[in-house]
């Protein structure tokens, strides 16, 4: 540390062979105000910076072909539906007017998973489909997250895919949603 | 008897090592953090579970909760010859002191119409103030011409289609509706562009899932 030098006053000159030399200044100065500095601003910077590293998720659309139309066994489909309020909807197999009541299940993004897992373990693999249908206020991070459940329990690509809604779906989906007053 | 004196030293301590770590990892710090890329207006992606990291020079696709929809071209190279094609493909009629003004711009949002007008006049727009380029439908959706010059950008350049498509990033908010994405995915499949990123969070894959359990095994992801 750098003393301060207050012995030596410069203010008045003694004269006769006994003058003292003016006392050499040190060079030195304290450092330890610079080392708090640049302490703290290395903390503000690791704080203040975030670390989140933006991924991207691998999308393939299907190729609209009306020719090729992917033909789906009815005993390994399961359908989910997104609707409004994060609200997912599904049915097994195929939506007759006659097990409509049944069928026609509602539930949330954090149960659907099991629904997909049990589906999945109870199915053949080659039969195995997911039909994904957005309803028009469902939101893109519930189109996102569906998609994500599927990499979550691990459905191989080409066993799900995106379609769109029916008219018979949507109504339903509304009247659902009038009867569990989601708004 | 007296004790023997201990002879008093100095606590002080040379700072000047210290103080050179200090600004050592300073400098360090602020010159190994990357700025973030120039965003047209702010986005809360989703999460999910992928772990591959973003494509730096990307075709950046925004949507906004609102559903506007906004177009950055970050392969800096190839904007010039986007717009050049754009403006022939289309007839914007643009000079040459509009098409450089146009593709010093960070992020493109207003429709082609209005495109002119813009560039002509001096006034800045706030990005959220802009309209967005237009993906109403499929038979007004302006999307579909940015991405057809881009293809054909790439396409007279002899590249592969592969290596466009690992550059188109879609980056949408949470909050947009779905019908406004539907509408951006039409805009690539009208141009054959069936592969693409979406660009999200990362988020820990759930324990016990089946995906976890996979990862655990040492299997390599799928997809």
């Amino acid at each position: 540390m750098a003393e301060m030098d207050t012995s030596s006053g410069g203010g008045h000159h003694k004269k006769g062979p006994g003058v003292k030399k003016p006392k050499k200044l040190s060079t030195r100065v304290d450092l330890t105000p610079m080392v708090d500095l640049g302490f703290l601003l290395i903390t503000f910077f690791v704080f203040t910076t975030t670390m989140s590293k933006p991924t991207a998720m691998n999308m393939n659309e299907p190729k609209d072909d009306p020719d090729n139309q992917l033909k789906v066994k009815n005993s390994g489909a399961m359908t989910i539906l997104l609707g409004k309020g994060d609200q997912v909807y599904y049915y097994m197999g195929e939506l007759t007017p006659e097990n409509m009541s049944q069928q026609f299940k509602s539930t949330n993004f954090k149960d659907i998973r099991q629904v997909i897992l049990d589906k999945k373990k109870a199915t053949p693999i080659g039969d195995l489909m997911y039909i994904i249908k957005s309803d028009k206020e469902a939101t893109f991070k519930n189109a996102i997250d569906i998609l994500d459940e599927m990499s979550i329990n691990t459905v191989p690509p080409g066993h799900y895919a995106e379609v769109d809604m029916s008219d018979t779906e949507s109504e339903l989906i509304r009247l659902t949603e009038q009867a569990n007053g989601i708004k | 008897m007296g004790r023997a004196k201990i002879p008093r030293k100095s606590t002080a301590i040379d700072m000047t090592a210290m103080c050179d770590v200090a600004f050592l990892l300073l400098s360090f710090f602020i010159l190994a953090t990357k700025q973030k890329p120039p965003e047209a207006v702010t986005v809360i992606a989703p999460t999910s579970v992928s772990s591959k990291a973003a494509p730096e020079k990307s075709f950046l696709i925004t949507l906004t909760k609102e559903g506007k929809c906004f177009l950055i071209i970050g392969e800096e190279t190839k904007k010039k010859a986007i717009i050049n094609d754009l403006n022939t493909t289309r007839a914007l009629g643009l000079n040459d002191a509009e098409l450089k003004k146009l593709s010093n711009l960070p992020f493109i949002g207003v429709p082609l119409a209005n495109l002119k007008g813009m560039l002509s006049s001096n006034q800045v727009i706030p990005p959220d103030k802009m309209p967005g380029i237009p993906i109403v439908d499929s038979a007004n959706n302006e999307l579909v011409d940015w991405i057809r010059s881009i293809t054909n950008v790439y396409a007279a350049e002899g590249s592969k289609q592969s290596e466009m498509e690992d550059k188109i990033v879609i980056k949408g908010d949470n909050l947009a509706k779905y019908p406004a994405f539907k509408n951006i995915k039409y805009a690539l499949k009208k141009n054959s562009i069936f592969k693409f990123k979406i660009a999200t969070n990362s988020e820990t894959v759930p324990k016990d899932s089946e995906l976890y359990l996979f990862n655990k095994e040492g299997g390599n992801k799928p997809q």
